[in-house]
């Protein structure tokens, strides 16, 4: 079988095992729907002041939401796959209209913190790892090892206090400035430079991750036998570190950035709260200040969405780092 | 003297000290070795494992694990050139293009995410101004050179989708990429199996003589000394202690040493016949076990993989024999033995022992007969837990059995005596103990069973060749003692024509041939037979172990 | 060598395991020190540290940040340390029985787990703190179960990998018990991963609840370092104290945890001992 063929099989079986992940994914949303105290005619009855009982019961068959549990749950699958998430009653909007609306600030904040936090983290990892138990090592260690410690609200606010309020170098918050009307490359700018940041803060802590992980990882490929083989063929240290023990440590931090997705969206959420960045995360916690659970759903479904399919990006990227991909 | 001249050796060790890190077992791994290797010669270094073989080695190609280990006296010479103070630069022109190396173990030797092509290249690349197209022409022609069939497919393949064999012949391609003046081969053949092993040790002769090649062997194997040697270093501690021709040391050895070694080589020559009961302690007929893996959750772009482990095995064991299984590596002679003991449930057939079916038998039904069978393993390290006391270890077995707290410890201490260890063995873990005395601890949990049958799945193949004599003598004397009927596995036919009264031989799950060790070893009958026997390292050569 | 040989080879985990010691003491004589509940209006509102007798400062309402930090001590400690427990024994327990019988219970576990690694485990404690009200034990319960999944994981592939070692083979061979042979065989073979990840589990969980406090989502009735980071960030602009010290608490904590994980890894890991 030759290689592609064998990529494209691989990508697909991931593509296929995801499926029961989303399915999964699904019933636990509803169930925590159902969890949550209440419902959603409770909220709309509250949010009206007064309702009678007969009124609350006949709002409640028009929802479905007298039916047995199980029926719900096939309702509520129906109207997913539909992309129909429900109502946002706070916002007074279809929740998908609203998720959706959100994505896209959210996707470049994520984008531009997974190639920051991978990106320097394999260099950082490698420098780490090139001088190991030198200065520039240790500086590199110490660095990572805070960052790793610290809290990403407590470096956004920090951050805010020096770069923003001292030095005025970055906007507090927003995703651009509004009254000044921007459009075309000045506008790109304008958000460039409100985007770096949420970025920074997000990326940090990831970065420190993905540094320490590169840095064990080349330490760690450095002991083995085929490296020995390289120095016998006659390489330099260099060639030695930069291509063959570079490769196959990168496989594993590749894997971790696919599982560190759905931290980083949790990150997101913090992140983009203290920066008021208009996403996902803004949202949520919007929603968690308004109760409104529904909507805080929506957005959970979605992110884990979005998860499946950066892991899938991810793996599609293995599978051309690691030529032993197994099909079966 | 004129160190370049015609006559000088190729490679010249003078009084050479390797340094070990402070904390080690000694001071030096390597102390005081000298010895040369000239043109178009194979010199063999052989040691048992510790014996600083292949540090000397790494030592000449400059790769010794810096800096915790560093030559510390001596001179290695290399055409009449100081390699000990050599440049890290003229090193690397000498590494790959004048000396190279192959290793024990290919698939790790090899980089997993590169091409044999790309790796064979690199070193073509790094030594020459070739251009690419004829680098390319050049690496098949390599391939091709060490008889892989097919080689524009192996130069686009990944170490993982060849046999270990084709790895080590990819491996052998790479290291003769630039006709090098010498070959060091650490311990090339090791990890192959006999008949791979035969294959590789007749391809490196055939080319060290068509390239006037110096070889630098380093094997722990007498079989293989026997082979393929001109001349033959034995190491022991980190010392050279006998240098000479092959027929020299194999056959007139002087140091003690390797008196003893040459003594421990089980011979291809079968004992005389032992008068073996008539009565049947264990039949295994039909056995039949499968694996399948693969296939997954959905099937989908999977064929699941099925492999025949055992198929429809016959065997049958009588009163005191021992009866040898002998195969290559998935020959599913291991399998065999985890089925006969119940650790695997085979699917089919049946496992008759005193008249009674255990193949069915459930894990309550099962355990008046589970002391009864009992195993030996192969692995000293993993075979008793790390965390637990030697004494509690044989302990277990009879408390199990029902024996209280004091009667098992007594059992035990009369166990640790009986395979030859002292009492306070008991109170110790196992890692206080050397590979010998793990095997002999193993075999004290099995004896404390009291059982009938012993299943010994290969338990001397990782141990030293010394250390695999006692053992052997140690199983010998307790069969004896105690009657006790033995199923031997081994992959290796010195070891079996010495122990065994009769030979199982399997292949693929089959048993191929099955007869007494005498007339098989005479006259095989079955082609894979006489196939195994024929690659035996050292076959002609006879160990001389009568002799004091 | 003895164990604490051992670990004070490493120097920093030496640091870590000191620093953690100052943080227990705090939290056990916060009492003491800070008679008043912190959530007590000790003084004037916003006066910056070393003023009016407030050694850090006190925030909008006049409350005592040192107070805070101490008390929120025991809040952190309580919550990673509750939540870790529960988490290490769940995960463990399914863990070591899925890598022990494998099959459909594996397949299960798997499945399960990888759905965690799914969803985003933070927004999934928010949801779950949100639904179950905000409290101590919410907050125990949500942290828990988006933990357990990673210990899960481990365990089992720690019993994978042992059940097949000859030495469980032999117990079986003598017909030791299956949960015999989990209990007293493997799985005093796998405590040191365990140990090492639950260390640093304990750190994840303080950042984890740091970070659901500053959302609004502790205990309303409990003072935590992550509240009052969250309280303070309104006046960010004209009394930086508010949040800076709290954090600071924090990240010296969650540090020091993973110090001392780490020196516990080297002294317990005899493979990676001798790694300089």
């Amino acid at each position: 079988m030759s290689q592609n063929t064998k990529r494209v099989r691989y990508v697909l079986k991931r593509l296929l095992q995801a499926i029961p992940v989303i399915f999964a994914i699904l019933v636990v949303n509803f169930f925590l729907l159902h969890l949550a105290e209440g419902d959603a005619v409770d909220v709309l009855a509250g949010e009206a002041g007064s309702a009678t009982p007969e009124y609350m019961a006949q709002l409640r068959e028009k929802f479905g939401l007298d039916k047995p549990l199980p029926v719900q749950l096939v309702v509520y699958l129906k109207n997913v796959l539909s992309f129909d998430l429900g109502y946002s009653f706070r916002h007074g909007m279809p929740v998908t209209e609203l998720v959706l609306d959100r994505f896209v600030p959210t996707l470049l904040l994520m984008v531009s913190t997974i190639v920051i936090a991978v990106g320097f983290g394999i260099v950082l990892g490698l420098l780490a790892a090139a001088g190991l138990n030198t200065w520039k090592d240790n500086l590199i260690s110490i660095f990572a090892l805070i960052t790793y410690a610290t809290p990403l609200f407590w470096i956004g606010l920090m951050m805010i206090v020096v770069f923003a309020l001292k030095l005025r170098w970055f906007p507090t918050s927003g995703i651009e400035n509004v009254v000044m009307f921007y459009e075309g490359w000045d506008r790109v700018k304008d958000i460039a430079h409100h985007l770096v940041m949420p970025t920074i803060t997000l990326s940090l802590f990831y970065l420190a991750l993905y540094t320490r992980l590169m840095r064990a990882s080349m330490l760690e490929q450095a002991g083995m036998d085929y490296v020995i083989t390289a120095r016998a063929k006659g390489m330099t240290e260099r060639r030695i570190m930069f291509v063959h023990v570079l490769r196959n440590a990168l496989l594993p931090v590749v894997t971790m950035a696919g599982v560190q997705v759905g931290a980083l969206i949790g990150g997101s959420v913090i992140v983009e709260s203290v920066f008021a960045w208009p996403g996902l995360g803004m949202l949520a916690y919007e929603a968690l200040f308004a109760r409104d659970l529904n909507l805080l759903l929506g957005i959970f479904l979605l992110s884990a969405l979005l998860v499946v399919a950066i892991n899938l990006i991810v793996d599609i990227i293995y599978s051309f780092l690691d030529p032993r991909i197994e099909v079966s | 003297m004129n160190t370049s001249s015609a006559t000088a050796p190729l490679l010249e060790i003078n009084n050479l000290y390797v340094k070990l890190p402070a904390g080690a077992e000694r001071s030096h791994a390597v102390e005081d070795v000298s010895y040369t290797l000239n043109n178009n010669e194979i010199l063999c270094v052989v040691g048992e494992s510790g014996s600083g073989k292949s540090i000397t080695a790494r030592a000449i190609m400059g790769i010794l694990p810096a800096p915790h280990v560093h030559v510390d006296k001596g001179k290695i010479e290399f055409n009449g050139e100081e390699l000990t103070t050599a440049k890290e630069s003229r090193l690397r022109e000498i590494r790959g293009g004048e000396i190279s190396m192959i290793f024990q173990e290919p698939m790790t030797a090899l980089n997993p995410v590169m091409t044999i092509g790309k790796q064979i290249d690199e070193v073509i690349r790094f030594h020459t101004k070739i251009k690419k197209r004829d680098r390319r022409e050049r690496a098949i022609h390599l391939i091709a050179s060490v008889h892989l069939p097919d080689p524009e497919q192996i130069i686009s393949s990944y170490p993982h989708e060849l046999s270990g064999g084709q790895r080590q012949r990819a491996m052998i391609a790479m290291a003769l990429a630039m006709e090098p003046k010498i070959l060091i081969a650490d311990e090339p053949t090791t990890a192959l199996d006999v008949t791979t092993q035969a294959q590789i040790l007749k391809l490196i002769k055939e080319l060290q003589q068509s390239h006037d090649t110096g070889v630098l062997f380093i094997t722990h194997d007498f079989g293989v000394v026997a082979d393929i040697a001109d001349r033959v270093a034995v190491m022991q501690h980190g010392k050279i202690v006998e240098i000479g021709t092959t027929h020299q040391v194999l056959n007139n050895p002087q140091h003690p040493y390797t008196q003893s070694l040459m003594k421990a080589v089980p011979s291809l020559v079968p004992p005389a016949v032992r008068a073996i009961s008539e009565q049947q302690e264990l039949a295994v007929n039909k056995l039949t076990k499968t694996y399948s893996s693969g296939g997954g959750w959905f099937g989908f772009g999977a064929k699941a993989r099925v492999v025949h482990a055992a198929q429809s095995v016959d065997i049958s064991l009588h009163k005191g024999e021992t009866l040898g299984v002998v195969g290559e590596s998935g020959s599913g002679k291991s399998t065999l033995a985890r089925c006969i003991v119940r650790l695997i449930n085979a699917e089919e057939g049946s496992i008759v022992y005193n008249g009674v079916d255990l193949r069915p038998l459930n894990r309550a039904e099962m355990r008046p007969y589970r002391s009864k069978i009992q195993m030996v393993f192969q692995d000293p390290f993993a075979s008793l837990n790390p965390r637990t006391k030697v004494g509690r270890i044989i302990a277990d077995g009879p408390r199990i059995l029902g024996a209280d707290a004091a009667d098992a410890e007594r059992r035990a201490r009369e166990m640790l005596n009986l395979v030859g260890l002292d009492d306070r063995a008991f109170d110790r873990f196992p890692h206080e103990f050397s590979g010998g005395q793990r095997q002999r601890i193993g075999i004290a949990r099995a004896l404390a069973m009291d059982p009938e049958i012993l299943v010994a799945d290969e338990p001397v193949s990782a141990l030293d060749v010394s250390i695999q004599a006692q053992i052997l003598q140690l199983l010998a004397d307790i069969r004896e003692r105690l009657q006790l009927s033995m199923i031997f596995i081994t992959h290796d036919l010195r070891v079996a024509a010495q122990v065994c009264d009769r030979i199982a031989v399997m292949r693929l799950g089959n048993i191929v041939e099955m007869g007494p060790t005498s007339t098989l070893f005479k006259q095989a009958e079955h082609e894979y037979t006489r196939e195994l026997l024929n690659a035996v390292p050292g076959k002609d050569w006879r160990p001389q172990a009568s002799q004091v | 060598m003895s164990f604490w040989q051992l670990y004070r080879r490493n120097k920093s985990a030496v640091f870590g395991l000191i620093i953690l010691c100052l943080v227990f003491i705090m939290a056990m004589f916060a009492g003491i020190v800070f008679e008043d509940d912190p959530f007590t209006l000790a003084g004037k509102p916003m006066s910056a540290p070393g003023t009016n007798g407030f050694l850090l400062g006190s925030d909008t309402l006049g409350r005592d940040v040192a107070a805070g930090i101490a008390y929120g001590a025991r809040t952190s400690l309580l919550i990673a340390g509750l939540a870790t427990a529960v988490a290490v024994f769940v995960g463990a327990v399914l863990g070591g029985l899925a890598g022990y019988y494998g099959g459909w219970v594996d397949d299960i576990l798997m499945r399960v787990t990888e759905m965690f690694q799914t969803i985003p485990s933070f927004v999934f404690a928010i949801l779950l703190v949100a639904i179950m009200k905000p409290s101590i034990q919410s907050i125990i319960i949500a942290i828990a179960v988006v933990s357990w999944p990673a210990v899960a994981r481990l365990v089992r592939g720690e019993f994978i990998s042992l059940r097949n070692r000859e030495f469980i083979q032999a117990c079986h061979t003598v017909g030791m018990s299956d949960i015999r042979i989990m209990v007293k065989e493997i799985l005093p073979n796998c405590l040191s991963p365990i140990i090492v990840a639950g260390s640093l589990m304990v750190a994840t969980a303080i950042l984890i609840e740091s970070g659901l406090s500053f959302l609004g989502l502790g205990d309303p009735n409990i003072i935590s370092w992550g509240f009052q980071i969250g309280a303070g960030r309104t006046v960010l602009r004209s009394a930086w104290w508010v949040c800076t010290f709290p954090g600071v608490a924090i990240l010296l904590t969650v540090l020091a945890i993973n110090l001392v994980g780490e020196g516990l890894n080297d002294a317990l890991n005899p493979r990676l001992r001798t790694r300089t």
